[in-house]
């Protein structure tokens, strides 16, 4: 059985505002019947201050669905439309103290089963952002598609480039196996043979800049390697953006769930590291609350 | 709170007589099988004891014919492996869709290493098409390998039908016997049946040994190679204390072969009819005529499995489930895939499986909590119309959420 908390169980057992609305004016209705997870929430929204006064859940799900849906509604009611969007997914997790690498999604569930109630009271259609894939990594509970993504999009080679750009792999270690599956998959794709001895992967734009930058390029530059970093952050649901660049150091804000997340400091020595490597020069990536306050842009350029 | 164990086909409780003659074994006559001194005397001794023991309860010809593993898995590996091996030019492996891990896994490795592997498919009842099989067989095929009994619905399938089918083609045939050895009896000496794995905690042994049972005069390639144990087939230093219990457990085993297949079949009997009356909406999976006396499978339609275990759970029952969730995969159990049983249903499957420490009070007190457990989650379901108490119009259609 899983090592649920006892907030999981306390809302499975006695779960909050089941049932549906009956004057709901938003639904949405997310989940997926093959995985065994679907989720049907209904709100009434005030029309004039955009409060959600009440909120219901009808979950098909295992206990932590169960939960997640039960903890939301409670999370949100009396929330603008506008408050309860950025409910992230950790947050539930957070307040249930915690779910299982297996079951983050049923958490990932409830903030899409929001977005798409949001969506519907404002007469707008929501998009599903993601697939989900067989979890792999269950140490940092990534799963396959997102793996496959990155190595995509960075032509990853390796265990180690895989492990470095989303730290699948990094834990345990018991999931090798199947990352190199997924890379042998993907090479195969591009035309090339998984090779576990290749050298690590040459980073986003592989040549390191031989001339000295101007600082648009190097700017530039910077955002470009974060923009890379942010699909994993955003599937996670945070996000990272640069807020300054000062001589050798950026600083960036990470949002979102990244925010006090433990994991920021890897995330952040993870960035460092790689802007490194594609500007071949040091720098240091610093988070913005960091940021000496008197330093303003005019100063800046001319320290 | 009671205290129900319904989880039988998942694992036993120990027999106490199982546990007694094992003792000695760590204590007193803990010494190496092949040692010549006293604290080793009687150890050897002992271990051709429980090989007759084990010999006795699946027929074998000749006690030479057991072979002790660690377990279930470990003979399912050695056979098939033994098979490839001998027969290098062989490339071909039949299977079922329905097997265990311990076959499916290995032979999807044994894909990528360019094998063909032929996984028959079953119809709604779980039942396997012989005329399909038949037409499988050939000389490019190494080894069939079908379980005697399905964990999950109990299903019995026709091995040694198909044994005779396969030897007649000149092709080896194993047979996953976990769930059945114990529960049906057997008599291996008459069938054309080459190889069969045991497993020690599905009958009352402990966990961590097994058996596999490997006709004389089969060809066969060792796993483990090292010593000379189990007659240089299986080296490594005998499990004595579980050996010996296993021995023990299949000597019960035939004590209680009427009980288990008239007491705990009535049992079982009780339970589903019992389910199915109060029950709106479920329905049993799997071939109900032909199935393991102790075994059934009942699919709750419109609510999720795990959440039912754990209501269960907390009224002092244990089962199991062919949820996706209960396992943390994406899909629910490959078995109610391979019978197509709708998602609404197949993710709503529970297994209630019988030993012969259960009593008909136990059967009473899951159906005094069933159907309470049941309405509770329908109550929740975006599938079920809680107004008129019944599930909405069109299910699948009625409530299609976005795929998230």
């Amino acid at each position: 059985m899983w090592d649920y908390s006892d907030k999981v169980k306390d809302h499975f057992f006695n779960p909050k505002n089941a049932g549906a609305v009956v004057d709901a004016n938003a639904i949405g209705e997310v989940g997926s019947i093959s995985c065994g997870d679907a989720l049907r929430l209904t709100l009434k929204v005030n029309d004039d201050t955009e409060v959600i006064e009440d909120a219901g859940f009808q979950t098909f799900g295992c206990g932590s669905a169960i939960a997640s849906s039960s903890v939301l509604t409670e999370i949100i009611k009396g929330l603008t439309l506008d408050e309860a969007l950025k409910v992230t997914n950790q947050d539930i997790a957070s307040e249930l103290d915690g779910l299982p690498p297996e079951k983050m999604h049923c958490s990932v569930m409830g903030r899409e089963a929001l977005q798409a109630a949001v969506a519907n009271y404002r007469g707008e259609e929501w998009k599903d952002d993601h697939e989900e894939g067989a979890l792999i990594c269950k140490c940092f509970a990534i799963d396959a598609v997102m793996i496959e993504e990155m190595v995509w999009a960075n032509k990853l080679r390796t265990v180690e480039d895989v492990t470095n750009f989303t730290k699948a792999g990094g834990g345990c270690a018991a999931c090798h196996e199947d990352i190199e599956a997924i890379l042998e998959k993907v090479l195969k794709e591009r035309g090339e043979t998984f090779d576990p001895l290749a050298a690590p992967v040459e980073k986003v734009e592989v040549v390191a800049e031989k001339k000295p930058l101007t600082n648009l390029q190097r700017i530039k530059k910077i955002e470009e390697v974060l923009n890379s970093f942010r699909p994993q952050l955003m599937a996670d649901g945070g996000d990272v953006e640069l807020v300054e660049v000062v001589d050798k150091t950026a600083y960036v804000n990470l949002t979102g769930a990244c925010n006090g997340c433990q994991m920021s400091a890897m995330t952040i020595a993870g960035i460092q590291q790689r802007l490194m490597e594609v500007m071949g020069e040091f720098i240091k990536v610093v988070p913005a609350s960091q940021m000496p306050k008197l330093v303003t842009i005019g100063e800046a350029t001319h320290a | 709170m009671p205290d129900i164990y319904l989880d039988n086909n998942a694992t036993t409780k120990v027999d106490s007589a199982v546990v007694d003659v094992m003792i000695p074994y760590f204590t007193e006559q803990f010494g190496n099988p092949s040692s010549i001194h006293r604290f080793a005397d009687g150890v050897a001794k002992a271990i051709k004891r429980a090989r007759t023991q084990v010999q006795e309860l699946i027929g074998a010809e000749h006690d030479s014919e057991i072979i002790f593993t660690s377990c279930g898995t470990e003979s399912d590996s050695t056979a098939i492996l033994s098979a490839i091996k001998a027969q290098p030019n062989r490339k071909e492996i039949i299977t079922t869709a329905v097997e265990h891990p311990a076959i499916l896994s290995l032979c999807e490795n044994l894909e990528k290493e360019g094998y063909t592997i032929h996984r028959m498919p079953v119809d709604k009842c779980g039942r396997l098409n012989l005329e399909a099989y038949k037409n499988l067989l050939s000389d490019e095929v190494a080894i069939v390998s079908v379980m005697w009994a399905n964990n999950e619905t109990g299903t019995i399938f026709p091995v040694e039908q198909m044994a005779e089918m396969a030897n007649a083609a000149g092709v080896m045939f194993h047979t996953d016997a976990v769930q059945a050895v114990g529960k049906i009896p057997m008599m291996l000496q008459d069938t054309k049946i080459d190889m069969l794995s045991i497993s020690g905690h599905k009958l009352h042994a402990p966990k961590g040994i097994g058996v596999l049972y490997l006709r004389r005069g089969t060809r066969y390639r060792p796993l483990l190679r090292g010593g000379h144990q189990e007659r240089g087939r299986r080296a490594g230093t005998e499990n004595t204390a579980s050996i010996v219990g296993l021995g023990k457990a299949c000597e019960l085993a035939i004590e209680h072969m009427e009980y288990e297949n008239v007491q705990v079949k009535a049992m079982r009997d009780r339970l589903e009819q019992g389910v199915v009356a109060s029950v709106p909406h479920c329905f049993i999976t799997g071939d109900i005529n032909n199935r393991l006396p102790n075994t059934t499978d009942i699919a709750f339609e419109y609510i999720e499995g795990e959440a039912i275990l754990m209501l269960l759970n907390k009224a002092g029952i244990a089962a199991s489930s062919g949820s996706a969730c209960t396992s943390g995969s994406l899909e629910p159990s490959h078995v109610m895939r391979a019978m197509d049983i709708p998602y609404t249903a197949a993710h709503g499957t529970i297994r209630f499986s019988f030993s012969r420490y259960n009593t008909m009070s136990d059967v009473d007190e899951v159906l005094k909590v069933m159907p309470e457990i049941v309405a509770k989650l329908r109550k929740l379901s975006p599938y079920w119309d809680s107004v008129n108490n019944t599930p909405v119009a069109n299910p699948e259609q009625a409530f299609q959420p976005t795929y998230a």
